[in-house]
């Protein structure tokens, strides 16, 4: 039996094995978001260098300096239309969470009423939104709702029921298995001590649903986004109400492709400070316990 | 003296037509320590869930006299629940997981947090309160699993293999914590395992059932006396109980083969 390391601090080398595993680790961290980088560098230089040399036409294509002087230029008139499209975003998002949520809630209350209406949510998931957007656009015409702070006109409801339509399901369907999906033994132990349904709700169920319920969400606010865009496109929003999709619209009417350009990277960027801006909150509720986000420590 | 639980021609057939339980006769005295040791589909589970009011059995009566009864008729059971997982909520902290049986129970936590912390200092976790389940190690998750059943300062500890997924060495240290506390508390422990050595260090008394259908085929008591230690555990007593114990659980898996 060796005795020998008992009582003294152990000296010995790391091994470099290990050593050229933490270099690699390392390495991988910095590629993960210095390669993306790297190579949209690369590819916006080449279409530069492209355009310039080529002497393509900026209303064939622009080069990406154009855009960003496009962007500058029409900064006025492009940002209430991002404006509007941000509202309309957000707008049907919060009503996705309230009743896509909400609707979860009343599932998990009952399988009976969960088994009535799940049909139907998948019929209005599985329909496309551009073939039921003409029946929404009439019965909605002319329709005005009164908020006290706010009222929305007719082409808003109608904005907002389409990206609502889109955006609600996943939240719905993450949000109603997460419900279901707590520990049974949990369950036993709340019965055990006399739980009321709304204590299990509270202290059980909507805990063991939120990582599904932001999974969801991450889903749902980049369709939200999706969904107001197309709403806009078979709506057709004017004047003032007119988002970034209208703004598309108008400038390949009047083949202004650079504005085309501007419009469709400022949607871009929304889409991915949305999908950012949704990952980190869920990293935030999430990392001290949930194995999602949490290291792997091998 | 009253049993504390008095189980009288229990039976449990599940839908499938599975016959869990068959006229099973218990009494449970005050401050035992009994042990339900058989194979697995003995209904020893079962048992524990009927106990623990988890369960309605299917014919007799389950009788607590020296409980009050509510308006409704059923007993106030003053019960813990150890499970065999430790069945914590990752989301809540060592702190908060304990709390749940209070919460559940509507005490304040002003009115709750000296049981809280008691119970944290009966298991040795005190210093634990506010790490998250993860960040603890398999036996630590248990002795938070057996804090939460303990806040309630119940009567009666029932215990479902609540060590079977440990390793020895810390299910050997958790069994003497466990006599230990047994001791000072004088609670009443209804221990289910299929360990003949776990259930012969641990017990006064051991009920030995058998499969298919789930009834006792023999009650013994183990007489060697408490504190335990590993004196016990290498001692001619306790062999000796050992090796009876496993002639009755092998007599009960004859029986049940034979059928």
């Amino acid at each position: 039996m060796n005795t020998a390391n008992i009582g003294s601090t152990p000296t010995a080398p790391i091994d470099t094995v290990e050593l050229a595993r933490a270099r690699s680790q390392r390495m991988t961290e910095i590629a993960s978001w210095a390669l993306p980088f790297l190579v949209l560098l690369l590819a916006l230089g080449y279409w530069q260098w492209a355009v310039v040399h080529y002497e393509i036409k900026p209303y064939l294509l622009p080069s990406p300096l154009r855009i960003v002087q496009t962007l500058g230029a029409d900064w006025q008139l492009l940002l209430p239309s991002l404006v509007n499209t941000l509202e309309i975003t957000f707008g049907a998002l919060a009503l996705a969470v309230i009743g896509g949520g909400g609707l979860a809630i009343l599932f998990a209350q009952s399988r009976w009423i969960e088994m009535a209406l799940v049909p139907f949510a998948i019929t209005l998931q599985v329909t496309p939104i551009i073939a039921v957007a003409p029946l929404i656009i009439v019965y909605l015409k002319d329709v005005t709702l009164d908020l006290g702070f706010v009222t929305l006109s007719d082409v808003t409801l109608q904005l907002l029921t389409c990206a609502w339509i889109v955006a609600f399901f996943p939240v719905l369907s993450n949000t109603t298995i997460g419900l279901n999906s707590a520990d049974h033994n949990l369950r036993n132990l709340f019965e055990l001590y006399g739980a009321s349904r709304w204590q299990t709700l509270r202290l059980l169920r909507l805990p063991a649903a939120l990582p599904y319920f932001l999974a969801g969400l991450k889903i749902a606010s980049g369709l939200a986004l999706i969904g107001a865009v197309v709403a806009e496109f078979v709506v057709g929003a004017q004047g003032a109400g007119s988002g970034l999709a209208s703004r598309i619209q108008e400038s390949a009417f009047r083949l202004n492709i650079p504005r085309m350009y501007a419009a469709v990277v400022l949607i871009s960027l929304t889409g991915i400070a949305i999908y950012l801006v949704t990952s980190w909150a869920s990293h935030l509720l999430l990392r001290r316990w949930h194995e999602s986000a949490i290291r792997r420590e091998n | 003296m009253k049993p504390i639980i008095s189980l009288s021609d229990i039976s449990k057939t599940f839908s499938n037509g599975t016959i869990a339980l068959s006229r099973m006769s218990m009494d449970i005295g005050q401050g035992e320590f009994v042990s339900l040791l058989g194979p697995s589909g003995c209904g020893k589970s079962t048992v524990l869930r009927i106990i623990a009011g988890l369960g309605e059995p299917t014919t007799g009566i389950i009788d607590w006299p020296t409980s009050t009864y509510n308006a409704a008729g059923k007993p106030e059971r003053d019960i813990g629940f150890v499970f065999q997982e430790p069945t914590l909520m990752p989301w809540a902290t060592v702190y908060d997981n304990v709390r749940l049986p209070l919460r559940l129970k509507r005490v304040s936590q002003t009115a709750g947090h000296e049981r809280i912390m008691d119970a944290l200092a009966m298991v040795g976790l005190s210093k634990f309160a506010t790490s998250y389940p993860r960040e603890l190690s398999g036996g630590m998750k248990m002795r938070v699993s057996i804090a939460r059943a303990l806040v309630t300062r119940p009567k009666v500890l029932l215990m479902d293999e609540p060590f079977a997924a440990l390793d020895e060495i810390t299910r050997n240290k958790l069994n003497d914590d466990l006599l230990r506390l047994w001791q000072d508390q004088h609670w009443t422990v209804i221990f289910v395992t299929h360990s003949v050595y776990e259930s012969v260090y641990l017990s006064s008394r051991i009920v030995v059932m058998a499969a298919r259908p789930g009834r006792v085929v023999t009650d013994m008591a183990i007489s060697a006396g408490y504190p335990r230690d590993d004196v016990f555990r290498t001692s001619d007593a306790y062999n000796e109980a050992c090796r009876n114990a496993s002639m009755a659980l092998h007599e009960a898996m004859d029986v049940a083969d034979h059928l």
